[in-house]
């Protein structure tokens, strides 16, 4: 099939942008978004230009690092895929690609549809952890844990760290982010201790960042890869209240 | 460097040799911990609780990865589970059955005393684990639940669900997070490292390129980790992640280090095939699924009909056919080579017949789509977003992939390497998976590592070598420096044409044909001529576009490539040394007639170490394997 890629080519945060057009003439329906920009840059490695920075590692959708939107979706039009996991067979043929990178104030830009999420380490460096050193555990059979609690905590758990609830966010929010978090330790009783604490302490390091606030427009839900509930939010803002 | 150190076994029985060894070894008072420096390489399982551990302890610990968040390490992909002897089970496992398993598992190429100790760590890495916060799947009552694994006939393995890499990581990211916030980490991403600098023979530090500035570091400790993960991407497609590599351990070889059984690869025989030319990774299927799928192909060579207009009286269960008390839960490396064989005969199926079919459809009749879908959802529908087809419906297609590498440093005990002061763990290091692991066993492995066994045995080398600090300006660290400035120059100055990617493409072509699920010796020596004229060419015509300075991602792919080629000829090399066939090194001239495995414990019960000469081939020491609690016997699975 053909397609058509019109990318953001940014050299460095401090320099401008602009959109460049580039067709692919021929590519298999069967290889991924990413694919088709590995074969793109081998294009323009060839020609002696500069190929197009993305970020990536694992291409099975669990390392959260690539990212960005396409024709204005995050990771892209289908759900609860990442977008290393988007296949070019979604579109049609001849169809035209906007890829543009996270747009937040907490995401600074890197180069192309690069930027640096190192804020989402530091929200979980405020207190996304259970303060337990090594060797001092008690048997993992004495916290008794039911099977729907576990079941509950794990999918709040499954959160990547890809940002792409933030970059769908109209106040580039982490709220989903964090609210994740604080569901998956608040749920299990080895988080009780701190949960209070790690509450307020992940909201204020949210602010800190320059993350938005959440006005509950389920964006991020909808664009999430690991389908967390946007229920989470409100249950996090009740954590704060009680 | 020369000649095999001790690896410092501990003399006696080996139950509780560990323990013996551990309160034996020396201690550091927690204030002194304090002016001590340590380097951890990777955030890994193995990295990531290594450095939380070091830093809890009080050590200034430095960590560097070339990701740019801890999270992102491939330990995040492992899907299937971690094994730990817990004798609360039923079944009543035991830390001698596991320690039973993992030596016959590995075909008797592991120390006894190693697979020992892994089995008695294992019960406490669940504790810790759940003590973090890890969500492990729980049974109604409210205990953590178990599954079975392929090589064990008890239910050992805990889960969660198919991401229990993810969780386990997370655990330990977020345990090193908190350490960061506490001020005893300082964490260094998007560095990658690209040389070790030794003083005197002791590993004292790094040379890594920060990924965006471009910029060259030299960092420095009293003792380096390296946490690196395996080599599995020397074959281009595989499972692991697309920058995985082997760049630290392969530049710490070249600096001393020897090198283990490199040979010694897994290739896991669930993965979905290869499509297109320009497919960049193989994506893992987990072992689980052959718990209900059947695998077969038609009996026909070269027949095309679609899988569902197949009647069963023409398909060919072959693993149920050779191995009727095993059937489709034969072993990794024997299900894997059985496919290979009948797909190089023709009978493969999918777009160059490189597959065959793993069906459900009988599990789906009789339990219900609900059942299956409850059981494997989140892999049927990673099978449907790759492949574009319904597993539901249509059979799923399926072939071996590399994997796992056992192979990697020597270490010794104390998983410290044959460079005094460099300590390897998880992955990268060769330790007790012998010639084939078990699923299930690495993450128990890189957490036993990281979480118990070398912040003893670190805190031990640090108390009986105190040196003086190195600063960056010492001679070593700036001719390590100016050594990886001239091959970065080499690199960007060849005036090639050929992208990277288009040599890594053919160095996996070769690999997975001369040493991959099956090998021999005219293909081994044919595999090494063609991988030295590949590098070769490699050099010569490779374009390596932009500059030392800012981000280059084929910067870092073409330094990453080029150690490929060195390690590929190593594994090569190795394979055609040991004439015997063990675990996942299958040599063709050695099986039964049967086509089985044909060990040669006479002489080949050893560990062969690697040792790098500089403008010379290498040199292959070997470690003896003494067996004292279990006599090697046969792996039978018929
Ligand atoms: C798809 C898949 C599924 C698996 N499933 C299971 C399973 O179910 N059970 C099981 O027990 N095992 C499983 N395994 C194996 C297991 O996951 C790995 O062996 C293990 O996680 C490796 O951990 P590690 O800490 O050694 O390395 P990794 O997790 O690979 O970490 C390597 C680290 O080193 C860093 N690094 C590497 N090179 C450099 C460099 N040059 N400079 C700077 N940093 C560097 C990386 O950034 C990373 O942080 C699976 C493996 C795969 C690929
Ligand atoms: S909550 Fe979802 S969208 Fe946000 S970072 Fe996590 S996985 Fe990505
Ligand atoms: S590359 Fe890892 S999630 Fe997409």
């Amino acid at each position: 099939m053909k397609i058509t890629l019109r990318i953001w080519r940014q050299p460095a945060a401090d320099q401008p942008g602009r959109y460049e057009r580039h067709g692919l003439a021929d590519v298999s329906p069967d290889v991924s978004l990413l694919e088709a920009l590995d074969q793109l840059n081998e294009q323009l490695i060839s020609a002696g230009e500069r190929p197009v920075s993305f970020e990536h590692d694992c291409r099975e959708g669990i390392c959260g690092s690539c990212g960005f939107l396409v024709n204005g979706q995050a990771h892209g039009p289908r759900i609860a895929t990442s977008v290393c996991q988007l296949y070019l067979r979604e579109f049609e043929d001849g169809a035209e690609l906007t890829l543009e990178p996270w747009r937040a104030k907490a995401f600074p830009a890197i180069q192309d549809l690069m930027v640096d999420r190192s804020a989402l380490d530091r929200l979980i460096a405020a207190g996304g952890y259970c303060s337990t050193g090594t060797g001092q555990a008690p048997d993992g059979n004495a916290l008794p844990v039911g099977r729907d609690q576990a079941t509950s905590a794990f999918s709040t758990a499954t959160c990547i760290g890809c940002g792409a609830c933030v970059a769908s966010c109209r106040n580039a929010s982490a709220s989903l982010f964090v609210a994740a978090k604080l569901a998956h330790l608040g749920q299990l009783p080895q988080g009780q201790p701190e949960r209070a604490s790690r509450a307020k302490a992940m909201q204020d390091q949210m602010v800190t960042e320059g993350f938005g606030s959440c006005s509950s427009h389920l964006e991020c839900e909808a664009a999430c890869p690991q389908e967390i509930s946007a229920d989470w939010i409100s249950w996090m803002h009740r954590e704060r209240r009680g | 460097m020369s000649g095999l150190p001790d690896p410092r076994i501990p003399a006696g029985p080996i139950a509780d040799a560990w323990q013996r060894t551990k309160e034996g070894l020396p201690l550091i008072s927690p204030l002194r911990k304090g002016q001590i420096d340590v380097l951890v390489v990777g955030t890994g399982l193995a990295g990531a609780s290594a450095a939380a551990t070091l830093a809890q302890q009080g050590y200034r610990v430095t960590v560097l990865s070339f990701h740019d968040s801890p999270r992102r390490a491939h330990s995040v992909a492992a899907q299937g589970g971690i094994n730990a002897a817990r004798s609360v089970a039923v079944d009543g496992d035991s830390v001698s059955r596991l320690f039973t398993d993992t030596l016959k598992g590995g075909d008797f190429r592991a120390r006894e005393s190693g697979c020992q100790r892994l089995a008695e760590i294992s019960s406490g890495i669940i504790d810790q684990c759940v003590a973090q916060g890890v969500p492990f799947a729980r049974e109604y009552g409210g205990s953590l639940a178990t599954r079975s694994f392929g090589g064990a006939l008890v239910s050992r393995t805990f889960y969660a669900r198919g991401q229990t890499g993810q969780q386990l990581l997370y655990g330990a990211y977020q345990a090193l997070m908190r350490q960061v916030e506490l001020g005893r980490v300082r964490l260094l991403t998007r560095r990658d490292v690209l040389e070790l600098i030794t003083v005197d023979g002791v590993a004292r530090g790094v040379v890594a390129r920060h990924l965006l500035s471009g910029a060259l570091e030299i960092h420095t400790a009293r003792t380096v980790l390296l946490c690196t993960g395996g080599y599995s991407n020397v074959y281009f497609l595989s499972t692991n992640a697309l920058k995985s590599n082997a760049s630290a351990i392969w530049r710490a070889h070249r600096k001393g280090a020897l090198f283990a059984n490199p040979c010694f690869t897994q290739i896991h025989p669930t993965c979905i095939p290869s499509g297109d030319a320009f497919q960049s990774k193989l994506t893992l299927m987990s072992e689980s699924l052959r718990n209900d799928g059947r695998i077969w192909l038609p009996l026909e060579t070269g027949d095309q009909r679609s899988a569902e207009d197949i009647p069963e009286q023409e398909r060919d269960y072959f693993l149920e056919r050779l191995y009727p008390s095993y059937g489709n839960m034969a072993p990794r490396d024997v299900a894997s080579r059985r496919a290979r064989e009948l797909c190089n005969a023709g009978r493969g199926v999918g777009p160059g017949g490189l597959s065959v079919f793993l069906d459900l459809t009988d599990a789906i009749k009789t339990e219900g789509r609900e059942a299956i879908a409850a059981r494997y959802g989140n892999l049927m529908k990673m099978y449907e977003r790759i492949s574009g087809d319904d597993p539901y419906r249509k059979p799923m297609r399926i072939y071996p992939a590399p994997h796992y590498t056992m192979g990697g440093l020597w270490v010794d005990y104390q998983l410290m390497s044959s460079i005094p002061g460099l300590f390897v763990l998880g992955e990268a290091n060769y330790s007790e998976h012998g010639a084939n692991r078990l699923g299930a066993s690495a993450l128990m492995q890189g957490l036993a590592d990281g979480y118990f066994i070398a912040p003893s045995t670190v805190t031990a080398w640090l108390a009986g070598n105190a040196a003086p600090d190195v600063t960056p300006d010492h001679s070593a660290c700036r001719e390590a420096l100016e050594s990886t400035l001239r091959r970065i120059e080499t690199m960007l100055g060849s005036g090639g044409t050929t992208p990277v990617d288009s040599f890594h493409r053919e160095l996996g072509a070769v690999m997975i044909d001369s040493c991959g699920i099956s090998r021999d010796a005219e293909g081994l020596r044919d595999g090494l001529s063609q991988v030295e004229a590949l590098e070769k060419r490699f050099h010569g015509e490779v374009r390596v576009p932009g500059e030392a300075a800012g981000p280059n991602a084929e910067l870092e792919k073409a330094l990453r490539v080029s150690d490929f080629f060195g390690l590929a000829q190593l594994m090569l090399r190795d394979a055609l040394a040991r004439e015997e066939s063990c675990g996942a090194h299958f040599r063709e001239e050695h099986q039964s007639p049967e086509g089985e495995a044909r060990r040669d414990d006479v002489n080949f019960a050893h560990i062969a170490a690697w040792e790098h000469q500089d403008g010379a081939e290498p040199i292959r020491h070997s470690e003896t394997l003494q067996f004292t609690a279990l006599q090697p016997s046969t792996r039978s699975y018929r």
